[in-house]
């Protein structure tokens, strides 16, 4: 989408090279643990979770105050996955980060897991909250973010949607009320690759028409008093530069548009939603996120 | 069972003025208390609370779904939010995010249903909420609790303070007269007979308990002694004392400002269906939606004032077969 009204100019990027590359290598990494947790367990959101692992890795190992072996901590950044169907890509990227041991991945989709099928914050101490029914997560962002500004303390709150997400009228009532709060220590990002399940038909057979008009979504969070900057979500240096631009506006809440695509990095999963995927689309896809070493 | 004789007398507070003004006491020893409200206060109710903590006071717009959701984050940073709206919006407007947020995190908000059942002014059936109590019962993991009078409200707060989970405090618009004198102290899952008798059995909620002590003498008139036994706690349930009431009289009543489908009535036949078998009959809303008109007269069209209880309590037993009141034996064979 073309950039849209009361969009703020982004930094340039910040990080060191070498160090982009680490995190773009571990975004490579989540990727792969996504596509396989899903071919063992036979199912998962595995397109949602592919377009949101740059954005998750650039929060988890570089932007965000948090110590993973005290998950508890109460002075640590909170995150929010309110795309709470993503979860496969924040399992893995806590993995990754040193939450718990990436082998036990393995048991996603199995009796007694910590890792539900959406994010359950009363099996995995990690979690800061709960999420599945979009929207309701945003809320409890707002929530924490407004119960920081209550207690004086710094720490701030990062939360994740999607752009389908973001028909849920829940996320209008909660952003009116972040920008009539004037929230400046939340972050929102919009993971927006583009397509939900169903959505509305597009012009050639079989295609989608992504979930809002361009720009209009741009304009609707600026409507509700938020600061709206916009990213290519794929780019970890771009994304990190955005989030620290982000840091130093006050006043209101920023949202950043995060242009994504469904299925990144295998190329046949563009637009999948939740399915399984069979023996032969894991060789596959990992070929593909091999070669991307 | 617990006992406890009903003082039943003066006019009573407004609950909900009890209500704000007890949770101004507490917060003033406690700075985790917060009151969020849906453009519902007044200067009246939770405007005492939001003159006397300006702060804490959290004005979330008309607006229940993110309401409860805020909640839920703010308790995940250590407070203890009230939320208070009206009941039928707190419980079927937000009940996806009481069910994921509240219910199933175990986070500990209060949802305050304020105005909950058949009396809400002249709204009518959209603001009469007459199977909150169904809702929210089949939810795992919520309590949900319904005060009597202004003593059992305040006392429920105070206690409320430190439980651990989500509680919905059904609580009933205006008036209602004293139940208890200030030493009572609310029990979890625990009922209060509030009048002593054998011959049969009622067995109520929140400030209906008022409405059948009042019935008692009309029962009285006709050779009936009721044990009446008042249910603050709605979940988890007395059981102990459902079933004692109903060994000792044999036969069951249980009357509610609600629907007679998965209420008090519908968790006290769970509770003998399972324990102790005998005849009970529902006195409540019958499987309908009301509508807009004066608290008198809708307590009576709907059958849950004073002399529609005594009158339908007083046909059923006459429609009892086995009934042997004229000869003065017990109703039931308990």
């Amino acid at each position: 989408m073309t950039r849209a009204i009361h969009t703020q100019p982004v930094a340039e990027a910040l990080a060191p090279a070498v160090r982009i590359d680490e995190l773009h290598e571990t975004a490579r990494r989540v990727r792969i643990e996504v596509v396989q947790a899903v071919a063992r367990a036979g199912g998962g959101h595995v397109g949602a979770s592919l377009s949101a692992a740059d954005i998750l890795v650039g929060l988890y190992f570089a932007e965000m105050n948090i110590r993973p072996d005290a998950p508890d901590w109460t002075g640590r950044d909170r995150f929010v996955l309110s795309k709470g169907h993503a979860a496969l890509a924040l399992y893995a990227t806590l993995a990754l980060r040193g939450y718990f041991a990436v082998d036990e991945l393995v048991t996603f989709g199995h009796l007694d897991s910590r890792f539900q099928g959406h994010p359950d914050m009363t099996r995995l101490t990690s979690v800061d909250i709960s999420t599945g029914a979009l929207g309701a997560g945003f809320s409890a962002a707002v929530g924490m973010a407004m119960g920081s500004k209550l207690r004086g303390t710094p720490e701030r709150t990062y939360v994740l949607l999607g752009d389908g997400e973001c028909q849920e009228g829940e996320v209008w009532e909660a952003a009116f009320v972040a920008g009539r709060y004037r929230l400046d220590n939340l972050l929102a990002i919009v993971d927006l690759n583009g397509y939900q399940v169903t959505g509305w038909p597009g012009t050639e057979p079989g295609s989608q028409t992504p979930p809002w008009p361009a720009e209009a979504l741009a304009r609707q969070w600026a409507a509700s008093g938020w600061t709206v900057l916009e990213v290519d979500g794929h780019d970890i240096a771009a994304i990190l530069a955005v989030l620290a631009t982000a840091r130093e506006m006050t006043g209101r809440p920023v949202v950043v548009i995060a242009r994504t695509i469904k299925g990144k990095g295998v190329s046949f999963m563009k637009g999948w939603h939740s399915r399984p995927v069979t023996p032969d689309e894991l060789d596959r896809a990992m070929e593909e996120l091999r070669e991307a070493q | 069972m617990r006992h406890s004789e009903a003082v039943a007398g003066g006019d009573g507070r407004v609950l909900r003025e009890a209500f704000n003004r007890t949770l101004i006491e507490l917060a003033q020893e406690r700075p985790e208390i917060l009151l969020l409200d849906a453009d519902n206060a007044t200067p009246a109710t939770e405007g005492l609370f939001a003159e006397a903590f300006p702060d804490r006071f959290l004005q979330m717009g008309a607006a229940e779904q993110n309401m409860v959701g805020v909640a839920a984050g703010l308790a995940t940073m250590g407070f203890r939010p009230y939320v208070s709206s009206y009941a039928c919006f707190q419980v079927y407007r937000a009940h996806d995010q009481v069910r994921v947020l509240v219910a199933q995190t175990g986070l500990p908000v209060r949802l305050i249903g304020q105005s909950a059942g058949l009396l809400t002014g002249l709204t009518g059936k959209t603001h009469q909420s007459i199977d909150d109590v169904a809702v929210m019962r089949a939810m795992p993991g919520m309590t949900v609790l319904t005060p009597g009078d202004e003593v059992e409200t305040a006392d429920m707060l105070r206690w409320s303070l430190d439980f651990p989970g989500p509680i919905y405090l059904r609580l009933p618009r205006g008036t209602a007269p004293l139940l208890f004198d200030q030493t009572y102290r609310f029990e979890l899952g625990k009922g209060v007979a509030v009048h002593e008798g054998g011959d049969i059995a009622i067995i109520s909620a929140g400030i209906q308990t008022s409405r059948v002590l009042a019935a008692v003498p009309a029962l009285e008139a006709a050779g009936i002694r009721p044990l009446v036994l008042h249910l603050p706690s709605l979940k988890p349930l007395d059981e102990d004392a459902i079933e004692e009431a109903a060994r000792i009289a044999g036969v069951v009543v249980t009357v509610e400002d609600h629907s007679v489908i998965g209420g008090l009535g519908s968790a006290v036949c769970e509770v003998l269906a399972a324990r102790y078998p005998v005849p009970v009959h529902r006195i409540g809303i019958a499987d309908c939606y009301a509508e807009s008109a004066s608290p008198d007269e809708l307590i009576e069209r709907y059958g849950i004032s004073s002399s529609a209880v005594a009158r339908s309590i007083l046909a059923w037993v006459a429609s009892r077969s086995d009934h042997a009141l004229a000869s003065g034996q017990a109703i039931g064979d308990g």
